[in-house]
């Protein structure tokens, strides 16, 4: 082997695996190399399952030898975030309260992955389930930015998206509650895709906001993306929320898209998602990518939707009413950490409550205390229910927008990878992060950030598309066609300008 | 100190004269489906414990709830039974506290949009009166895990040394009835509370969706009870007194907290509204936690969910299949049976409706069906300390067995020796009789030469009945019946003796 096989994408890979070029072992041999190698440095991963990964591979390698009829994507490892519960492997969502944990099922979506034949290479870092903006909030140490080391890899899903930007796996799973997954994919200079609401299977995601909550992919390209969409999405029995339609053909529209051609397509850019408050870098790379799409023929529109003003506030309402809720659970009497109280009497009670003192850190806590409150009797109108209606209006500024454009752009994030520490002490400047990815989350909308290029500090820019609720195949026609357009300019993907991650000898 | 301390129990003929009680009844219902609410676990009573659970059940992080359709189907049937209006679109809601019997320290229940609402259901008391009770709503809800304590003396949490939880009961689907407040039930307030449950209990074995065992807990009633010192003044404070699981204990605790409250209000305190224990032992109920508008549950819609919505087609045909409902079919019966009202009720309160029922069609007067199951049958299903029901024999075999008693070929007394036979599981009364050759001798022949024997024997006797006095030839007749070992028709063989003697 000459070629660097955690280089490839994952489609490319796939193919190589069709063509016997290599093996699904040497592929995720090569991927386990490169975790030993680098993840000391980048801590991408809370737990890497070589053996079963390996066997899986080896498993896929002898059904493709005997001429078994395979998936696509049979034999590219993958990353799973450790907020998706997985048979036999940890399963933390970043806690300490989970610690330990060795979940008896796995997730549909997990399910999916296994039939497939993919090797499941770990789980990722994130923060505590899956609450915050920069991987810092894990129980179990901060996740690198690849781009530098000293900055922060977004949130929460900052160890998928620097296990896919660091090249230790080609795909990974993410989860998006209000930008988990397109805010990560945005500081990483990679691809995250949150599909439309019930798109995906959420049984076996560790909820935090059920009604929000969604899981997608994260990866190096659009097209990888759509692959990994069709695999993990469409009807699942066990999720009442799940959408019992077929899946939109992503992987077609990827493949559409990047022949260039958005003639007659109308691009919504939303006014309140773009100018203040916006690094200058961000601005920039947006307004060009806004050319980019207008010389591939598209008309580019403003639109405007007023209510999304008011989106993180209701966010920061439903969200932690609904997590309050949701980590009821966690309470030391069936699985997972179980604290006695240091004196006085072993009751019931008082062990739940020690035990959720000790195991959950304290954005979590914060967001349990403030969502008990807003559904507390008296308050539940004001809080809860208003911003429910919020919720509503921002659906229809949505539905209002659709009708004068086909998609919605606007910078993913507002700023590029800050640097550890400096909003952690902060949280609305931290909640301020995701000020663009929420309103697609309490729509049900889906969307996706792909890189547009890099700020003045060098440093990875996301650019987000919106479509409209079940048309998730729009954003990947449109981000493939930007895609293809931004690395012809960049004589390749953005992240072969990531600078090199220093390697670790291996001890084999 | 609670006021329940320092009063004392005022005789509840006396309370009862002076205050108007008020009930609101909640009954909780299991129902039998095969599943659980929310999930693939099987529901089924006895198994070891936490066996019928799932990671939903179970509360296990990750895992949703999907709405048992059947449960759904059930609920539905109570609502239309109890005559409801049966919701176009309803939610489910998640009440959230922490206890571990509850796998998620919420459950997932009905706040606000109850499947069923603004019903009726009429009640019939021991003498038969009438009485209609107003239902606010029908919900669906799951049940929670079971708690046992150990190591305490009493079982109770207070002392044990460690609790253990069984989950297979968390998530078995209940649908709870709430009743409006109950009123004009005066003195018969504890008659009322018991027939309700009751009737609900009937109700809930006709419609098919319960095995309805208080027993087993399947259905657990919730008794909330004021007084007032008028029905025109306003509603007193209430006391709810949990987990009443007899119709004797419902009786009782209501009996008891009415004579509780009125000692209350007699010494001029207020009533605590709390929760309270009813104490199967000595028929007393004890304070539990007070209920304060300080308990917050927090509902809000369940997110997991999507919300119910029946077609009213999907009603109408639920409705199109109801059974007749017990009152309906108690009152029909009693009419075609020509049965008096006392003789109805005894009938009902033995459980042989269904077993006289059964036995008419299989072609029995309703007289002579009810001669069997309130007489002879009773009497064996008394002594052998059984159910009716659960002696064996058939209502087929009754119908048989008095088939052959109208037909002339068994007496009542051989009829009995009959049913000893298929009692003792020796087959049908026509092989009873065969086996034992119990039929009736009607061939005169053995019967003269018996009859001969026993004239020849008591030559006294025969003056007697020849000097114009017919009393003493019983004697005469029993000698045959024994000779003839009570085969013989003593009608014939009375005919038979007088023409002997020529008398």
């Amino acid at each position: 082997m000459t070629q660097d096989l955690t280089r490839l994408s994952a489609s490319d890979l796939a193919s190589a695996l069709r063509n016997k070029d290599v093996t699904s072992v040497e592929a995720t041999q090569a991927h386990l190399d490169r975790i030993s190698a680098v993840d000391g440095d980048l801590h991408a991963f809370l737990h890497v399952s070589s053996e079963e990964a390996l066997a899986t591979a080896a498993e896929v390698d002898a059904q493709r030898a005997a001429g078994e009829e395979l998936h696509p994507l049979a034999g590219v490892p993958i990353a799973v975030k450790d907020v998706v519960v997985t048979k036999g492997l940890p399963t933390t969502a970043g806690s300490k309260i989970l610690e330990g944990w060795i979940p008896p099922y796995d997730a549909t979506l997990v399910e999916r992955i296994k039939a497939a034949g993919l090797p499941i290479l770990g789980k990722t870092n994130m923060d505590e389930f899956a609450m915050g903006s920069s991987t810092e909030h894990s129980a179990y140490g901060n996740t690198k930015n690849p781009w530098d080391l000293d900055r922060i890899p977004g949130g929460s899903g900052g160890g998928s998206a620097a296990a896919v930007a660091g090249f230790e796996a080609p795909l990974a799973i993410g989860t998006d509650t209000g930008g988990s997954i397109r805010q990560p994919g945005a500081v990483t200079g990679t691809v995250g895709v949150k599909p439309t609401y019930g798109g995906v299977s959420r049984y076996g995601l560790i909820a935090m906001a059920s009604s929000l909550d969604q899981a997608g992919p994260v990866t190096r390209s659009v097209l990888d993306a759509a692959l990994l969409h069709e695999l993990i999405g469409g009807h699942d029995p066990h999720d009442s929320t799940s959408i019992n339609e077929p899946v939109p053909g992503v992987v077609a529209a990827a493949q559409q898209g990047a022949q260039g051609d958005l003639k007659g397509l109308r691009v919504g850019v939303v006014k309140e998602l773009s100018g203040e408050g916006y690094q200058a870098g961000v601005s920039a790379r947006f307004d060009e990518s806004l050319d980019q799409l207008r010389a591939l023929g598209a008309e580019i529109v403003e639109v405007s939707c007023p209510s999304f003003g008011y989106a993180l506030d209701a966010y920061y309402l439903i969200m932690p009413a609904e997590a309050s809720s949701n980590l009821a659970k966690f309470d030391g009497m069936r699985f997972g950490l179980r604290v006695e109280p240091a004196e006085g009497p072993v009751t019931a009670e008082r062990v739940m409550g020690a035990t959720r003192g000790a195991g959950f850190g304290d954005e979590v806590k914060r967001r349990v205390i403030l969502g008990t409150y807003a559904l507390s009797a008296g308050y539940y109108d004001a809080y809860y229910g208003s911003a429910q209606k919020v919720r509503t209006l921002i659906q229809r500024d949505f539905a209002a927008a659709f009708e004068q454009a086909d998609v919605l752009v606007s910078p993913t994030a507002p700023t590029t990878a800050f640097k550890f520490g400096e909003k952690l002490d902060d949280p609305l400047a931290m909640y301020l992060n995701d000020i663009a990815t929420i309103p697609a989350n309490l729509a049900g909308v889906p969307g996706m950030s792909l890189p547009n290029g890099l700020s003045d500090d060098g440093l990875p820019v996301g650019f987000q598309i919106l479509a409209p609720a079940k048309a998730d195949d729009r954003l990947y026609r449109v981000g493939a066609a930007l895609e293809a357009a931004l690395e012809s300019r960049w004589g390749g993907p953005l992240l072969n300008q990531a600078p090199e991650l220093k390697t670790t000898e291996l001890a084999r | 100190m609670t006021a329940a301390t320092t009063t004392g129990l005022v005789a509840y003929e006396d309370a009862v004269r002076r205050y108007d009680p008020v009930l609101g009844i909640e009954v909780h219902v299991e129902l039998g489906t095969l599943t659980k609410m929310f999930c693939a676990a099987e529901v089924a009573y006895g198994g070891e414990p936490n066996t019928q659970v799932t990671p939903v059940s179970l509360g296990l992080p990750g895992a949703l709830p999907v709405v048992n359709g059947k449960a759904v189907e059930y609920a539905i049937r109570i609502g239309l039974a109890l005559n409801c209006t049966i919701a176009e679109n309803c939610r489910f809601a998640r009440k959230n506290y922490f206890y571990p019997d509850v796998p998620k320290n919420f459950q997932t229940s009905q706040y606000d949009e109850p499947i069923a609402f603004d019903g009726w259901i009429d009640i019939e008391l021991d003498d038969g009166e009438v009485f209609r009770v107003e239902i606010e709503r029908a919900h669906m809800e799951e049940d929670a895990g079971k708690n046992t304590h150990v190591g305490g003396a009493t079982g109770r949490i207070q002392g044990a040394e460690y609790s253990l939880v069984d989950y297979n009961r968390a998530g078995i689907p209940l649908v709870e009835i709430v009743t409006r407040p109950i009123e004009g039930a005066g003195e018969r307030a504890p008659e009322v509370a018991r027939a309700y449950v009751q009737t609900l209990r009937d109700i809930f074995r006709t419609l098919d969706v319960s095995e309805a065992r208080m027993e087993r807990g399947n259905v657990r009633a919730d008794v909330n009870l004021s007084l007032r010192p008028t029905p025109e003044s306003p509603l007193g404070t209430r006391t709810e007194t949990k987990n009443v699981n007899s119709f004797r204990s419902i009786e009782r605790a209501v009996r008891y907290e009415v004579s509780r409250q009125a000692g209350v209000l007699d010494a001029g305190l207020p009533v605590v509204q709390e929760t309270r224990h009813f104490h199967e032992e000595d028929g007393t109920t004890s304070s539990g936690r007070v209920k304060s508008d300080a308990e917050d549950y927090r509902y809000f819609p369940e997110p997991d969910l999507v919300p119910v919505a029946p077609s009213r087609e999907w009603v109408e045909e639920i409705r199109a299949t109801l059974p007749e409902m017990p009152v309906a079919r108690r009152r029909r019966l009693q009419t075609e049976w020509g049965y008096a009202d006392a003789e109805m009720r005894d009938v009902v309160n033995a459980g042989a409706m269904d077993l006289i029922e059964a036995t008419v069609a299989a072609g029995t007067s309703a007289a002579g069906a009810r001669k069997w199951w309130m007489g002879e049958l009773a009497r064996r299903a008394n002594q052998d300390e059984v159910a009716l029901e659960a002696l064996s024999v058939t209502p087929a075999q009754i119908a048989q067995l008095q088939g052959l008693v109208d037909s002339g070929r068994l007496n009542d007394k051989l009829a009995r020796q009959v049913l000893d036979g298929v009692l003792a599981g020796e087959g049908d009364p026509e092989a009873v009789v065969v086996a034992r050759g119990l039929e009736i001798v009607s061939d005169d022949g053995p019967l003269l030469a018996a009859i001969d024997e026993a004239l020849a024997a008591q030559p006294d006797i025969v003056e007697k009945v020849r000097g114009g006095n017919q009393g003493p030839i019983g004697a005469i007749i029993g000698a045959v019946m024994k000779a003839t070992k009570g085969q013989a028709d003593a009608k014939r063989v009375r005919e038979l003796v007088l023409d002997r003697i020529g008398s």
